[in-house]
């Protein structure tokens, strides 16, 4: 199967296989007017199989929810056809309103306006908990 | 300024320091008694347990300083749908320290964000209760003169007991302890704490499910109340309830020096018969809540003395 190559744009290469979908809702994708290309279970030498998306417009990526979501992803950006920059990604330390803290006697369940926010407190195990309430985000 | 969220916020050195300002307080009370004068503390207590807001407005009383506040939430602007985060920019423009309780877990976060004076958390929900275990704290040093080499054993509610997981994570920073955890299957010491704290540590603990069997070990015995609530039926409840009270029999292969503790309000789960015990230290432990409070209103307010 091939899908074109972009002109200008970002590809974000290396998603771990069957969460382009996930990454493509969190990001918004599904609004944006220009072509978007999701390619699921692409074969890969270094992962066996990956997603990939294209967007064929110069997106201005929230990087650190990226991050948070999948960080072994690739950024690269286009520009004239050519990868002009390729930025790999880290766990970011603290995501603000990407997730939602989930229990029930957390005061972001009641206070209006409150910004959810979670703090890596494991990178190894990749675990991050409420700010407010040190339940861990699932 | 600082904020007390946690008992981690504060080092194992700066609860050294804030005992031994406790200890000073004790031996010399007249010292102390106008080092707060003119300050005002705020007590926002948003639901209704009196007994952390009696003692934290006695300790500011006898700082020399004043007291305002609420002790319950249908008495404040809350009710009226106000949010935290409003009600605490007044109050922060009033007081010069606040210390608050509230029935959500992490209320105490959002008030030091908005507060501009420090803020003390005196209860979230199940959450945190750092001022109790500063408490627990002050009177296991005040009857052992150490805080380190010492075998704790924690009975009853290990499951939900904020307490016990608070004394835990804060004891678990000194040498030479042991933990003892004295609970039904029921209502067992969290696995995840046990994990995070103490196996990642290497600090020994053991798990029973009499205190009969560890009594002669042990050289604190932090008791906690078992509720009803906590069982899935009657039947269980009624078969365990005995096991987790104290009587004087039980502490009678016990250590001569133990200290017994309980962060009251107490029901049955100690006799009364064991009160008059010298190795009962429960009603001492609430007075010395109140010293290691005004320990604490000094250093948060920067006052010296």
């Amino acid at each position: 199967m091939r899908i074109g190559h972009i002109e200008n744009g970002i590809v974000l290469d290396h998603i771990t296989a069957g969460n382009a979908m996930n990454i493509y809702n969190v990001l918004g994708l599904g609004k944006l007017d220009c072509a978007v290309a999701l390619i699921k279970n692409a074969s890969s030498p270094k992962m066996g199989t990956k997603d990939i998306i294209k967007i064929s417009t110069n997106l201005d990526i929230d990087l650190e929810i990226l991050g948070y979501l999948d960080p072994g992803i690739t950024v690269n950006i286009i520009k004239d056809g050519v990868v002009t920059e390729r930025k790999t990604l880290t766990l970011p330390e603290r995501v603000v309103d990407v997730i939602k803290c989930k229990n029930p006697r957390c005061i972001t369940s009641v206070e209006r306006d409150i910004k959810h926010e979670f703090v890596l407190t494991d990178p190894v195990k990749k675990i991050y908990r409420c700010v407010y309430c040190d339940q861990r985000a699932k | 300024m600082r904020n007390l969220m946690n008992i981690t916020d504060l080092t194992v050195e700066e609860i050294d320091e804030l005992i031994a300002v406790a200890e000073d307080i004790i031996a010399n009370p007249v010292k102390y008694q106008d080092a707060c004068n003119h300050k005002l503390l705020a007590t926002l207590f948003f639901e209704p347990p009196t007994r952390t807001r009696l003692s934290v407005e006695s300790a500011m009383h006898r700082l020399g300083g004043s007291v305002v506040g609420f002790s319950e939430a249908s008495s404040s602007s809350s009710a009226k749908g106000e949010s935290l985060a409003d009600t605490i920019k007044v109050v922060g423009g009033y007081a010069d320290i606040i210390a608050m309780r509230h029935p959500k877990e992490g209320a105490p976060v959002v008030a030091a964000r908005y507060a501009g004076v420090p803020v003390i958390n005196a209860g979230d929900g199940a959450h945190n209760h750092p001022t109790q275990t500063l408490t627990d704290l002050l009177t296991i040093w005040r009857a052992k003169k150490r805080l380190n080499n010492l075998t704790v054993g924690l009975c009853g509610d290990l499951k939900f007991g904020r307490t016990v997981h608070s004394l835990v994570g804060a004891m678990a920073r000194y040498t030479g302890i042991k933990f003892v955890f004295i609970a039904p299957e029921e209502l067992k010491f969290p696995r995840y704490i046990i994990e995070d704290e103490l196996d990642s540590r290497g600090i020994p603990y053991k798990e029973v499910s009499t205190m009969e069997e560890v009594m002669e070990e042990l050289d604190v015995l932090y008791m906690t109340r078992v509720q009803k609530e906590r069982f899935f039926n009657e039947a269980d409840y009624i078969r365990l309830k005995d096991t987790y009270i104290l009587t004087p029999e039980k502490l009678v292969p016990a250590k001569e020096d133990l200290t017994i503790m309980h962060p009251l309000p107490r029901v049955n789960e100690i006799s009364t018969a064991v009160d008059d015990d010298p190795r009962a230290w429960y009603f001492r432990q609430a007075k010395n809540g109140m010293f290691i409070r005004m320990a604490l209103i000094l250093k948060m307010l920067e006052v010296t003395v």
